[in-house]
């Protein structure tokens, strides 16, 4: 090195070398780091075992009309609701309404007598109201969010408010008339 | 060995001819100098220093009685506050200390926005008090959720599902924060984990501020740098008096709420257990983050392109991030507002506007109060982007006093003293 140094021409070159030696070990290293950084990140991410309780079965036959439960699947509550005649009437005619998350009534629910949902508010998560008999539903007959003031209607599609989005819909399907299993 | 050691005591002498902290400690805490016209407000600093010590060693305590689990956490809490010997003392001072942190703070910041110490050459000094501003926040808000109360868990939601505005990868990074599909089990382990590291990250902040004063020395109440021996004194015994002062009166405030009003600054939903399926009528968070809460609910229409509540957290967070360009954003030579004949009224218009947002945040964001909260994010943010610019070009600021000491003593600072003042002024 040190007589190679001595000469000009053989130091520049070296220099060049030097650089890209300097740089491919630097990248490296980078690229090291972040692959080391991704296990780390990813253990923050759901656990198998919480993955795991993804499936709830739900007994839809003591649900009259106009009734509603709301079970617990995967940590969140969910929505299941037996729709009146004229709820479902309202929540077709709505289909042409203006919607902030435009989405057909049809696409909504597998079946129109039930609607299944995530009873999560899109804004930050509250828990709308309109379960229960006695609470508001907002002003348009479905579910209204205390904590903002957001209101969904009868398909819980967001219609005013600060949320963005209708009440998500989780997986779901009929295993027969009287049962539908979620996740 | 060394050449200049001062010290007699032999031991002392090894020690600091191997590692000089004595000689550190002399230096930085005895021969310091300090400028002879600070006021009280510059307590605030070592107030803020003694409660950082204070949550660690209370809370050092609390974890070890704690139990981070979402069937045990509010019944341990429980039981720290009856059945651990003075564990209702170690809890309610921590509890409480959460709250005196951030009113010393904001006086702190306060003071600085008052008398200019962001401006050059403490512009460092000042960006990592916003640092600190934001990891104190952060540990505040995930040593709330600990307790796993209705409001813990109710706040966690809420605050964890702003991320969720963020485009693309906002639902991503929920669930990766939460480690769950909800606030569950494993944010809370997370939470805690967290909560304990933090205050260990801000020690270490805390040290580089304290660092970075020391190289550009306290500012003052007249703004003006200390030209001479004349400006000064030394930190010991002068400040570490008046810190003593100031520590004793604030001791005694602390105490008035953790011995008789330990509930005052808490919210009484957080006594119920946390709830997934039942969210209270009203969440608000800790009075401390009221202002931002404000900002935050304040956009309630889509701007442009952008939605409402991706607007609402961007505001959010960038009412704090703009902290960080302030010393560049401030165009005025001069930096107390002692001598800032308008920024003098401004600075308590822009006090009052916080106070507005605050109590704004307090209330359901409907009617009057969503409107004042809408006036007063705009003004929040015109006065850093407008105002503050502007308003340096067209004041004319008060003649500044050739030296700290002249006001003082009647006389000047020496003969450099004119020529440094003017250097000054031009920062
Ligand atoms: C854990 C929180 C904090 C601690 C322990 C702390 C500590 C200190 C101490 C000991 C001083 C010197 C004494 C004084 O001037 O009062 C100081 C000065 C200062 N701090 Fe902080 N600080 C904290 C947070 C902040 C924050 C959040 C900001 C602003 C965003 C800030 C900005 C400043 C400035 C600009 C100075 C120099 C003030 C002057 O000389 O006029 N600090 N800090
Ligand atoms: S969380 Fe429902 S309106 Fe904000």
């Amino acid at each position: 090195m040190a007589d190679t140094a001595a000469s000009p021409e053989s130091g520049d070159e070296d220099a060049g070398r030097r650089d890209f030696l300097i740089l491919a070990a630097g990248a490296m290293g980078v690229v090291g780091a972040a692959s080391f950084a991704w296990p780390l990140i990813d253990s923050m991410n759901p656990s198998a075992e919480v993955l795991a309780l993804s499936t709830v079965d739900v007994d839809l036959d003591p649900i009259q009309e106009g009734q509603s439960i709301t079970i617990v699947w995967q940590g969140k509550p969910v929505f299941v609701r037996r729709r009146t005649k004229a709820e479902i009437e309202q929540a077709l005619k709505d289909d042409s309404a203006e919607l902030r998350d435009p989405e057909k009534d049809g696409d909504r629910a597998q079946k129109p007598d039930w609607l299944v949902m995530i009873g999560l508010c899109t804004h930050l998560g509250c828990i709308p109201l309109g379960q229960k008999s006695t609470d508001p539903k907002g002003e348009f007959g479905g579910w209204f969010c205390p904590c903002h003031g957001s209101h969904y209607d009868t398909a819980g599609r967001i219609r005013k408010g600060p949320a963005p989005k209708n009440l998500p819909l989780p997986p779901y399907k009929f295993v027969d008339d009287k049962t539908i299993l979620i996740g | 060995m060394s050449t200049g050691s001062q010290w007699k005591n032999p031991v002392i002498r090894w020690v600091d001819d191997r590692l000089p902290i004595f000689t550190y400690m002399d230096h930085e805490y005895q021969q310091f100098p300090m400028p002879r016209n600070l006021n009280y407000f510059w307590n605030f600093g070592a107030l803020a220093s003694i409660v950082l010590v204070v949550m660690v060693v209370t809370g050092v305590m609390l974890a070890m009685q704690y139990t981070p689990h979402v069937d045990y956490a509010f019944d341990s809490v429980e039981r720290i506050r009856r059945d651990v010997n003075y564990g209702w003392l170690l809890q309610y001072i921590h509890m409480n200390g959460g709250s005196m942190f951030f009113i010393v703070v904001y006086i702190h910041m306060f003071r600085g926005l008052y008398y200019g110490s962001y401006k050059a050459p403490r512009e460092l000094l000042w960006m990592l008090g916003v640092v600190i501003l934001l990891l104190m926040m952060a540990t505040a808000f995930m040593g709330y959720v600990l307790p796993w109360g209705q409001m813990s868990y109710w706040g966690a939601t809420v605050i964890t599902n702003l991320f969720s505005a963020i485009p693309l990868v906002g639902d991503w990074i929920v669930t990766l924060l939460w480690g769950g599909f909800s606030v569950d089990n494993a944010t809370l382990n997370r939470f805690y984990s967290l909560h304990y590291l933090m205050p260990f990250v801000l020690f270490a902040v805390v040290g580089l501020h304290v660092v970075a004063l020391h190289v550009s020395k306290s500012n003052n109440p007249d703004g003006i740098e200390m030209k001479g021996p004349q400006d000064s004194v030394p930190f010991h015994p002068y400040f570490t008096a008046k810190d003593s002062v100031g520590v004793g009166v604030f001791l005694l405030f602390f105490a008035f709420f953790v011995f008789y009003a330990p509930n005052f600054f808490g919210e009484p939903d957080n006594y119920i257990e946390a709830n997934p399926l039942q969210t209270p009528s009203h969440i608000v968070p800790e009075w401390y983050f009221l202002p931002f809460y404000a900002i935050l609910r304040s956009v309630t229409i889509d701007i442009l392109f952008i939605p409402a509540k991706l607007m609402g957290v961007l505001l959010m967070f960038g009412s704090i991030l703009i902290l960080f360009i302030l010393p560049w954003l401030d165009t005025a030579r001069v930096r107390s507002a002692k001598y800032r004949p308008i920024y003098k009224y401004i600075f308590w218009i822009f006090f009052v506007d916080c106070i507005a947002l605050g109590w704004v945040g307090s209330q359901p964001a409907e009617g009057t109060a969503l409107i004042i909260g809408q006036v007063a994010t705009v003004y929040y943010f015109a006065h850093f982007l407008l105002v503050m610019p502007i308003l340096g070009k067209i004041e004319t600021p008060l003649p500044l006093p050739s030296s700290i000491a002249e006001p003082v003593t009647g006389g000047g600072g020496g003969a450099s003293a004119g020529a440094a003042a003017a250097k000054m002024e031009k920062p």
